[in-house]
This record gives C-alpha cells, sequence and structure tokens, in this order.
C-alpha cells in the first residue's frame, strides 16, 4: 500500500475545530531511568475532547511520556519525575508523590501497544475496571459494559456471545475489547500506546474511525510511529527526539509548515 | 555461493549431518525405555505378588499377626488423612510465600538471599525435616505423634517446591497483562487475587503434584516423628450427624501410613507379609495416580481458558 503524501492526508480531513479548553499539561518534565535521563524538560498542553499525537522515531521517548501521565512508571523501581503534569479542571498534579498512582489510574485509561485481554470472557474484561471500583449491581455492570462496547464498536459483533473468551477474538476485535475497557470507566483522559502497531491495515482503519469517532467525548493523547495515523487522526501533534519536545502543534500547520529543521526532515523522510 | 552449486557434495553433506538425527533419536529412546521399563517391571512386579491379596477386606482390614487377615485400613485412611493436612498447609503458604516473592519483595540481597536459601531447601533430606519437626511440632508445640504433626512435616517439606512452582508460573504471566490490570486502577492486591493468582494456577498446581507426589511416599520423617507401625483404630470421623458436625479430633489422633505399614510387612520373615507389602504397594500408587490424575485434570480445567 503506498502511502499517500502527508499534505493529501491532511486535506482530506474536515475543518480543524476551534480551540478548546485545556485538559492536562505538562510543565517541565524530566524522566530519569535511575542515572538515565529519558525525557527532558517536556511542555505540553493536551486539549479537550481533541486528539493529540505523540511522534517520533524509535527510542525518541515517547511512550515513556506517555506512561508518566498514568504513572506506570511507578510499578518499577529506580524510577524518578521531575517537574508536574496537570491535570484540569482541578488542576492537580498527577506526578506528585502525595497524590496516590492509582488515584491517576482510576482517572485515566491507556490501551497498550500489543492487545492485552485478560483470559476472562469478553463481559469480564470489559466489567473489570467497574468492578475495581466497586460496582457491584449486575445491572449497572451490563449497561455499562454494552455503553462501552458500544463506543469501541465492538457491540454488534460480540453481544451473542459475551461469555466467550477475549482470546477466541481476532487481534482487531481484541484491541477493540481493550478499547471498551477502557472507556467503561469513563476516563478524563485515554492515553494509546501505539495502538495499532500490532495489527493489520484493515483492523487499524477501524481503529482509527473509532478514534476519530471517540474524540467528540474523550480526551486522547495517542502515540503512534505511524506518521500519516498522526496526520489522519490528531488535532495536535508533538514531535520528539531524544527524549526532547522538538515541535508542538496544531497538527495541519505541523506537517504543512514545519517551524522547525528536525521536524521537517522527520516528516518529509529524509530522517528517521 | 560456491556452496549452492556442487550438488552431489551437498546432498552427501545433508546425508552425513542426518546420520545423527537418527543416532540422537535411537540414545533418546533408550534413555526413555530404559526409565518407563524400569518403573513398569517394577509395578508389574509388585502388581503380579500382591495381586492375590487384593480384596475388599485387604482395604478394610486392620493389621494382623495373622498375613492372611492383615488389611490396610488404617494405613491408606492415614496417609489420606496426613496428605489432607499437607495440602492445606502447604499449598495457601507455598502460594503466599512465591506470590510475596515476586510481586510485592522489593528486589535486593535480602530477597536474593531469600530465594537462594528456598531453592537449597528443597534438596535438604528429608530426615533432616524429620528431626526438626519432631523437636519443633512433637515435643515443643506438644502436638505429640499425631496426624496433624506428620501433616506440617510433609507440608514443610513440600513448601519450597510449591513456592518455586508458584515463582516460575507468575514469571510466565505476560508484563502487558499485569501492566493492563494496574492501569484499570487495580491496587497489588486486586492485581493479585483478581488475575496473578487464577492465571498462575496450572503451574502452581504442577508444582502441587510433584510435591505431593514426593510426600505420599516419604517414610523417614514420619518415622523420626513417631508414627505407630501397628494401629488397630481409625480416629472418629471428621463429620458427625449432630451438632457441631464436624470433628478434628482425627488431626490430634495416632496414625500410621502406607509406606511405614510396607516397611513393617518388607521386615517380617513371612513371605506371606511380603505379599501384603507388594499389595500395598500397588494401592500406593493407585493413590499417587488418582491424585496426580485429579490434578492434571484440574490443570488441564484451567489452563484451556489460558493462553498467551
Amino acid at each position: 500500500m503506498a502511502a499517500p503524501s502527508i499534505a493529501t492526508v491532511i486535506e482530506a480531513r474536515p475543518e480543524a475545530r476551534p480551540q478548546a479548553a485545556v485538559k492536562a499539561a505538562a510543565r517541565g518534565l524530566s524522566f530519569y531511568y535511575g542515572d538515565y535521563r529519558a525525557l527532558t524538560n517536556l511542555d505540553l498542553v493536551v486539549h479537550e475532547n481533541r486528539v493529540t499525537a505523540l511522534i517520533g522515531p524509535s527510542g525518541c521517548g515517547k511512550s515513556t511520556f506517555l506512561r508518566c501521565f498514568n504513572r506506570m512508571h511507578d510499578l518499577y523501581p529506580g524510577n524518578r519525575y521531575v517537574g508536574e503534569i496537570r491535570l484540569y479542571p482541578d488542576d492537580t498534579n498527577l506526578l506528585a508523590a502525595s497524590v496516590d498512582p492509582i488515584e491517576v489510574r482510576m482517572r485515566l485509561s491507556m490501551v497498550f501497544q500489543k492487545p492485552n485481554p485478560f483470559p476472562k470472557s469478553i463481559f469480564e474484561n470489559v466489567a473489570y475496571g467497574l468492578r475495581v471500583r466497586g460496582e457491584r449491581s449486575r445491572r449497572a455492570l451490563e449497561d455499562k459494559v454494552e455503553a462501552a462496547l458500544r463506543g469501541a464498536a465492538l457491540w454488534d459483533e460480540v453481544k451473542d456471545r459475551l461469555q466467550d473468551l477475549a482470546f477466541n477474538l481476532s487481534g482487531g476485535q481484541q484491541q477493540r475489547l481493550c478499547i471498551a475497557r477502557a472507556l467503561a470507566t469513563d476516563p478524563e483522559l485515554l492515553l494509546f500506546d501505539e495502538p495499532t502497531s500490532a495489527l493489520d491495515p484493515i483492523a487499524t482503519a477501524s481503529i482509527e474511525e473509532l478514534i476519530t469517532e471517540l474524540k467528540r467525548h474523550v480526551t486522547i493523547l495517542i502515540v503512534t510511529h505511524n506518521m500519516q495515523q498522526a496526520a489522519r487522526v490528531s488535532d495536535y501533534t508533538a514531535y520528539m527526539y531524544l527524549g526532547e519536545l522538538i515541535e508542538f502543534g496544531v497538527t495541519d500547520e505541523l506537517f504543512i509548515k514545519p517551524k522547525n529543521k528536525q521536524t521537517e526532515d522527520y516528516i518529509t523522510g529524509r530522517f528517521g | 555461493m560456491a556452496y549452492a552449486r556442487d550438488l552431489t557434495a551437498i546432498r552427501g553433506l545433508i546425508a552425513s549431518h542426518k546420520r545423527w538425527d537418527r543416532v540422537f533419536a535411537v540414545c533418546g529412546l533408550l534413555a526413555l525405555m530404559l526409565g518407563v521399563l524400569t518403573f513398569t517391571a517394577l509395578f508389574v512386579d509388585m502388581a503380579i505378588d500382591g495381586f492375590p491379596r487384593l480384596s475388599w477386606d485387604f482395604l478394610t482390614s486392620f493389621p494382623s499377626r495373622k498375613p492372611a487377615q492383615a488389611g490396610i485400613l488404617s494405613a491408606w485412611v492415614g496417609t489420606a488423612m496426613v496428605m489432607l493436612v499437607t495440602a492445606f498447609v502447604a499449598v495457601p503458604l507455598g502460594v503466599a510465600a512465591g506470590v510475596y516473592l515476586e510481586e510485592y519483595a522489593p528486589k535486593n540481597w535480602v530477597t536474593d538471599i531469600i530465594e537462594i536459601n528456598i531453592t537449597n531447601l528443597a534438596g535438604v533430606p528429608s530426615i533432616v525435616y524429620g528431626l526438626l519437626a519432631l523437636g519443633l511440632f512433637v515435643y515443643q508445640f506438644g502436638l505429640g505423634h499425631s496426624v496433624l504433626a506428620a501433616g506440617l512435616t510433609l507440608a514443610l517439606l513440600i513448601l519450597p517446591v510449591v513456592i518455586v512452582a508458584t515463582r516460575e508460573a507468575i514469571r510466565s504471566i505476560p508484563q502487558g497483562i499485569r501492566e493492563g490490570a494496574y492501569a484499570l486502577g487495580g491496587t497489588q492486591w486486586q492485581v493479585c487475587s483478581d488475575h496473578i493468582i487464577p492465571y498462575s494456577m496450572p503451574g502452581i498446581l504442577t508444582g502441587v503434584i510433584i510435591g505431593m507426589a514426593r510426600a505420599i511416599g516419604e517414610t523417614a520423617p514420619i518415622i523420626t516423628i513417631g508414627a505407630l507401625t501397628f494401629i488397630a483404630f481409625l480416629p472418629a470421623p471428621p463429620v458427625m450427624a449432630q451438632a457441631p458436625f464436624v470433628n478434628f479430633e482425627w488431626l490430634f489422633s495416632g496414625f500410621t501410613v502406607m509406606p511405614i505399614q510396607m516397611f513393617n510387612w518388607t521386615s517380617r520373615p513371612e513371605a506371606a507379609f511380603l505379599q501384603n507389602a507388594a499389595a500395598a504397594g500397588f494401592v500406593l500408587v493407585l493413590m499417587t495416580l488418582a491424585m496426580n490424575g485429579l490434578a492434571i485434570y484440574l490443570r488441564y480445567r484451567i489452563r484451556r481458558n489460558i493462553k498467551w
């Protein structure tokens, strides 16, 4: 499949929508694996009900950055954050030592690179986040699972087999199941970590369509290694290189007239 | 490219390489047969010797001085009771310890030392556990020569096996599953109880099978803690018709187990007792197989749902 030029992709997009409220902001964020500094002094704004994409070559730190938002790095010893990530409207610093990472993960959801459904039924996969939040009512669980599966465009395919094992689904369906699982808990910010890199082109297209659909109600931050994907689905794009944020802006502008030479080299394929 | 040109040479080379395939196939088969045939020969020999003695009466009679009237009732009931205690103690303790080491313990030198010690404990001779249990359970805790003391001793003996199996099983769970559960806001305990433990159950059961199979045949530590060799009674049954319905007296009852009964009979001069020993051995192997069969069935049931 020949990749269309970025400019064609941008032109095919509907008009960029007007400015939205700020949902989250990274300020002076650095991140260390032990003594190794993986992220340096990042500043980034995430707008409400918009898709913000992080792009850059492998190893540039985009996934590391994403995983700061829901404090995934806290699961492993020796990791350290400097700076802050503010979540609005309550203006909480997600990285503050006084903020429990579990509280952060209750507010944000994450979809991973490789579909990672639990070896449980389709229903139990979607319901798990709700169960963690103490939901016991069968009725409420059923309603929310259905809503989440509809939201992830999976309901029609699985409504008759909710008790089947999630592993029996195809790769693309599994990833949509993981999206449903993430949506079920009504997250304030939805993090996608290269959600289509393990999928075939058709499944990828359906996930991209879903992301475009979701941004009407959900704020999305997505890491992608695929520039066309960033151009197709995102409203804002940040280009990262070697742990630094090189350029951040409205997707259309960043792709069509990047201000930075490095960004231009990367998106035109001269580098990366 | 020169390699690919000379087809005759290549074919000769492949043929000579393939000779080693056949050599190993033969060696491997011999090695396998050596193990399997030896066991089969022993088992068949035992079955032939003991078969004439196998009967309902043999299973439901107490031991006796007359070989023809002697049975293994107290021995198999004793073995069953001791195994029950062993499983009830070793599985929760072993799983808890394994989960703690993998999921909770900080990764530092103290944890490393504990890990090394647990692996080494699996190699400690069982008689040493017997001596420890004699001092600790029998005298210090005052449990006496009881089913409980024996069960605890064997539990201690197989604990390292269960811990190691639990840890191996936990390690085989992909990190993505763990992260997925944490990302939904789970606490450490929610992740362990809802995911880690259920998904590692097949591996844990494998460890339990190996441990229990070892425990059921253990004689030395049981003799050390003072199991009796001649038991002509059964403890009060654990379930009763009237309140309080359950009775734990059996835990403190004196007992004997199958291997001790066999050992006792083989040390008698009369040939008829040897026959009894063979018959008891046959029953013991069947008990082991039944226990393993149950665990393998459970493992199969659970594993059907888990694919990584």
